[in-house]
C-alpha cells in the first residue's frame, strides 16, 4: 500500500482530544487550531521527517485519560528527595508528587494560572508548519511553570516524572521555565510507561536562561516499546549563561527529540550530550539545533548510540554560526555502534558558518564493534558477552560520564543492567 | 604441556599449516623460527582460537585437554596465553578494569573466589615492576597511545598477571630497541618455572640471546622441518633459510 492511500489526516488522530482549557493567549490557540485544520502528518518526503515514519502514529486515535491509575511513583523517581512533580497521562497526580518550599523557587500548574501569568507561553515556539507544536498548544492538558528568582541557587534537582498508564491515550504537556539572572538550578525529567500500549506523550518545554544563570536539564527516556514520544525543547540563553542538557534514551517505539538552543548572548556555554541504547523495534530520532547568534561562545555537542536488533536511530545536528558571532568554538560529534546486521542509523551533522573567525568541528562515525578487540579480550579469558559489554560500555561511557549527578547515573545504570545485563 | 599432532589449518580455503607436529614439555622454552609466510603467526592464531582459521585435521592436547574443542576464552582460562604481535588498542577500557575482569573470569572458571580490590592492586604493582611498566600506564586505556615498546611490555605485564601454563610470544621482539628487548626478555625469564612452558615465535636470533631456548624449531611451508639445540638459531642467522628450503625441495 502506498503512503498516499493511508489516511494520515490529523483529524483522525485528534478526534478524541479536547481543545485546551488552559488560559493560553487566545490568538495562539486559534492559530494552532487553524494550523491543524485539514492537515496531514508529514511523510518521509518532508525533510525534517526523512528517516522517521509517522505511519504507526498517524493510525491512532488516542483518548484523553480522565483518572489516575495509582502508579508507584517511587519506582520511577530518580532523586529520593526534593520537589517531585508526577504527571500521569498529562495531568498532575498529587498523591504521587511531593512538594517542598524552597526559597527562590516557584512551581505552579498552568491550570491555576491567570491569563496574565501565561502571557509569555508560546513566545519561543513556532506553531507554523510545526504540527506537534500546534497540537501541544491546541490540546494542551496541563503545564508547569517553573520560575527561579534572580540569584537563587536551588541545590536539589527538581524532578518531573511523566508516566503513561493507559492504553492508546494522549498526554499533552508544556513546561515554561524561567531561570533568573545569576540563578542556578537543575531539572530532571523521567519519562515512563506502564501498560500503556499505543500511548503518546507530546511534551514541549520553553526555557529561558537569563544572564549569568546556570541551568542543567537531564532527561531519562525509558518508556516501553509501544509508546510514542515527541519532545521539543526551545531554549534561549542570555549572555554569560551556561546551559547543559543530557538526554538518555533507553526505550520507546518512536522517540523524537527536538532541541533548539538560541544562544542570544556573548560568553555563553552550551553543552548537549545524548546517549541512546536501543534494541527490538525501537526508533530514536534526535534533532538538535544550536544557533550561535553572538560572539565569544562555546558549544559542545556529543551524541552516541548503540543500536541492536532491528532498532533504528537518527541524528540530525545543526550548528549555525551567524555573521556577527565571531570567536565561536563549536564542537559536534555523533558516534554509533551497530550491534546487528538489521540495526541502522542515519546521521547528519550540519555546520552552517557565516562568521570568519571561528573554530568549529563536526564528525560522524558509524560502525561495528572492533572484532579484533573482542578477540583480544577473549584471549585473556573474558567471555565474548563480557567482552562486547566492556567495549559497548567504554563507547557509550564517554558520553554518559559527562553527567555529574550520581542519582541520574545510578538510575541509568540500573535500567541498563535490567535491559542489557550490564554491571557498571 | 602441549602436544600438537598432524595439524592442518587453512584460511579462506588456502592451507597454511600442513601437518605440523610439535611437543613442548613443562619447564621448557621452545623457539619457532622460519621465513615469512611459513605459518608462524597462523600457528599462534590457531592455538589461541582465532575463528578466521579452519582446522581441517590433527589434534592439540593441552595439558590433558582437547584444546581445539575450547572457545578462545576457555583456552585462556585453561592457562594459555598469547602475546600479540600487534596488541590491540581499546579506547575507554582501562588496563586495570580489563585485567580485573579477566582475572576474575578465569578464577570463576576454576571455581576460585574473586580477587579483592586490595590484593589486585598489590598484584598490579608487583607485576608491573617485572617489566618496568610505569604504574600510570596500568590505569590508562588498554594500549591506547602506548609506544611500540610499551605495548609489548604491557603484553608481558598481562602475562605476569594471568600466570599462564603456556605462553606463546608471537614476534614480541619485532620493532623493539635493545633496551626494550632486554626488559621484555627479563620479564619472560622471571616468569619461567618448572611448571610452565613458553613458545617464542621470532624472526631474529637476537631475542634468543636473552631468552635462551631449550629447543629451536624451523617452521617451513606449514610444517616443522628441523629441530635442534639453541645453536641452530645461530646457524639460521648466519646462513638464512635457503639451505632449509633446498633441503626440503630435495626430499
Amino acid at each position: 500500500m502506498s503512503e498516499t492511500q493511508i489516511d494520515r489526516t490529523v483529524s483522525t488522530f485528534t478526534k478524541h482530544l479536547r481543545q485546551t482549557e488552559i488560559a493560553l493567549p487566545a490568538d495562539l490557540v486559534h492559530k494552532s487550531m487553524d494550523e491543524l485544520n485539514g492537515k496531514s502528518f508529514p511523510t518521509t518526503r518532508h525533510e525534517a521527517w526523512k528517516y522517521t515514519r509517522l505511519t504507526k502514529l498517524s493510525k491512532l486515535s488516542p483518548t484523553v485519560a480522565t483518572k489516575h491509575e495509582g502508579i508507584n511513583s517511587p519506582a520511577y523517581a530518580i532523586h529520593s528527595t526534593g520537589n517531585r512533580i508526577v504527571i500521569e497521562n498529562g495531568t498532575v497526580n498529587f498523591d504521587a508528587s511531593q512538594f517542598e518550599t524552597v526559597s527562590g523557587l516557584t512551581i505552579k500548574r498552568f491550570s491555576e494560572c491567570s491569563a496574565d501569568e501565561l502571557d509569555h507561553v508560546g513566545s519561543m515556539l513556532s506553531v507554523e508548519n510545526e504540527l506537534f507544536n500546534a497540537m501541544n498548544t491546541a490540546y494542551l492538558q496541563e503545564g508547569i511553570l517553573i520560575q527561579i528568582a534572580d540569584k537563587a541557587q536551588i541545590e536539589a534537582p527538581i524532578e518531573l516524572i511523566h508516566v503513561l498508564s493507559k492504553v492508546e491515550c494522549s498526554a499533552t504537556i508544556r513546561l515554561f521555565i524561567h531561570i533568573g539572572k545569576f540563578a542556578k538550578a537543575e531539572l530532571t525529567i523521567g519519562t515512563w510507561a506502564a501498560g500503556a500500549e499505543q500511548s503518546i506523550l507530546n511534551a514541549v518545554a520553553e526555557i529561558h536562561v537569563s544572564e549569568g544563570a546556570h541551568f542543567t536539564l537531564r532527561k531519562l527516556q525509558s518508556e516501553e516499546e509501544g509508546n510514542f514520544q515527541i519532545c521539543t525543547e526551545e531554549i534561549t540563553q542570555e549572555k554569560d549563561s551556561v546551559f547543559t542538557m543530557h538526554t538518555v534514551t533507553l526505550n520507546g517505539t518512536l522517540v523524537r527529540n527536538n532541541v533548539r538552543v538560541r544562544v542570544n548572548g556573548s560568553n555563553c556555554e552550551t553543552n548537549l550530550y545524548g546517549a541512546y541504547l536501543l534494541k527490538g523495534n525501537q526508533h530514536t530520532d534526535n534533532h538538535t539545533v544550536i544557533d550561535h547568534m553572538m560572539p565569544h561562545c562555546l558549544s559542545n555537542e556529543m551524541y552516541k548510540g548503540v543500536i541492536d536488533e532491528q532498532a533504528t536511530a537518527v541524528f540530525n545536528g545543526k550548528v549555525f554560526v551567524r555573521k556577527d558571532a565571531q570567536k565561536i568554538n563549536a564542537f559536534q560529534s555523533n558516534g554509533n555502534v551497530l550491534m546487528s546486521d538489521t540495526a541502522s542509523v542515519n546521521s547528519k551533522p550540519e555546520l552552517e558558518i557565516y562568521a570568519d573567525d571561528v573554530k568549529c568541528s563536526h564528525g560522524s562515525t558509524t560502525g561495528q564493534l572492533d572484532e579484533e578487540a573482542v578477540f583480544y579480550l577473549q584471549s585473556r579469558g573474558i567471555s565474548e558477552r563480557s567482552a562486547r559489554n566492556l567495549l559497548v560500555e567504554a563507547f557509550i561511557g564517554e558520553v554518559l560520564e559527562k553527567n555529574d549527578n550520581q542519582d541520574f547515573t545510578d538510575k541509568t545504570n540500573a535500567i541498563l543492567n535490567e535491559r542489557f545485563g550490564w554491571e557498571r | 604441556m602441549i602436544t600438537i599432532k598432524n595439524l592442518h589449518a587453512s584460511i579462506d580455503g588456502k592451507e597454511i599449516l600442513k601437518g605440523l607436529n610439535l611437543e613442548v614439555p613443562a619447564g621448557q622454552v621452545h623457539a619457532i623460527m622460519g621465513p615469512n609466510g611459513a605459518g608462524k603467526s597462523t600457528l599462534a592464531s590457531v592455538l589461541a582460537g582465532r575463528e578466521d582459521y579452519e582446522v581441517t585435521e590433527g589434534s592439540v592436547d593441552f595439558d590433558g585437554v582437547d584444546l581445539l574443542e575450547l572457545s578462545t576464552e576457555d583456552r585462556a582460562r585453561e592457562g594459555m596465553f598469547l602475546a600479540f604481535q600487534y596488541p590491540v588498542e581499546i579506547p575507554g577500557v582501562s588496563n586495570v578494569n580489563f585485567l580485573r575482569t579477566s582475572l576474575n573470569e578465569i578464577r570463576e572458571y576454576r571455581g576460585e573466589e574473586a580477587i579483592s580490590a586490595k590484593d589486585f592492586m598489590a598484584m598490579v604493582r608487583e607485576k608491573s615492576a617485572i617489566v618496568e611498566l610505569d604504574a600510570k600506564l596500568a590505569s590508562r586505556s588498554v594500549n591506547e597511545g602506548f609506544s611500540g615498546g610499551e605495548k609489548k611490555r604491557n603484553e608481558i605485564f598481562q602475562m605476569a598477571m594471568l600466570e599462564p601454563k603456556l605462553a606463546i610470544l608471537d614476534e614480541t621482539d619485532s620493532g623493539l630497541d635493545i633496551d626494550a628487548l632486554r626488559i621484555v626478555a627479563n620479564g619472560v625469564n622471571k616468569l619461567r618455572s618448572e611448571k610452565n612452558a613458553t613458545i617464542v615465535i621470532t624472526h631474529y636470533q637476537r631475542l634468543l640471546d636473552y631468552i635462551v631456548p631449550d629447543v629451536v624449531h624451523v617452521l617451513y611451508n606449514g610444517r616443522i622441518v628441523k629441530s635442534g639445540p639453541k645453536e641452530l638459531a645461530l646457524e639460521l642467522e648466519e646462513k638464512g633459510y635457503d639451505w632449509i628450503k633446498a633441503e626440503q625441495e630435495a626430499i
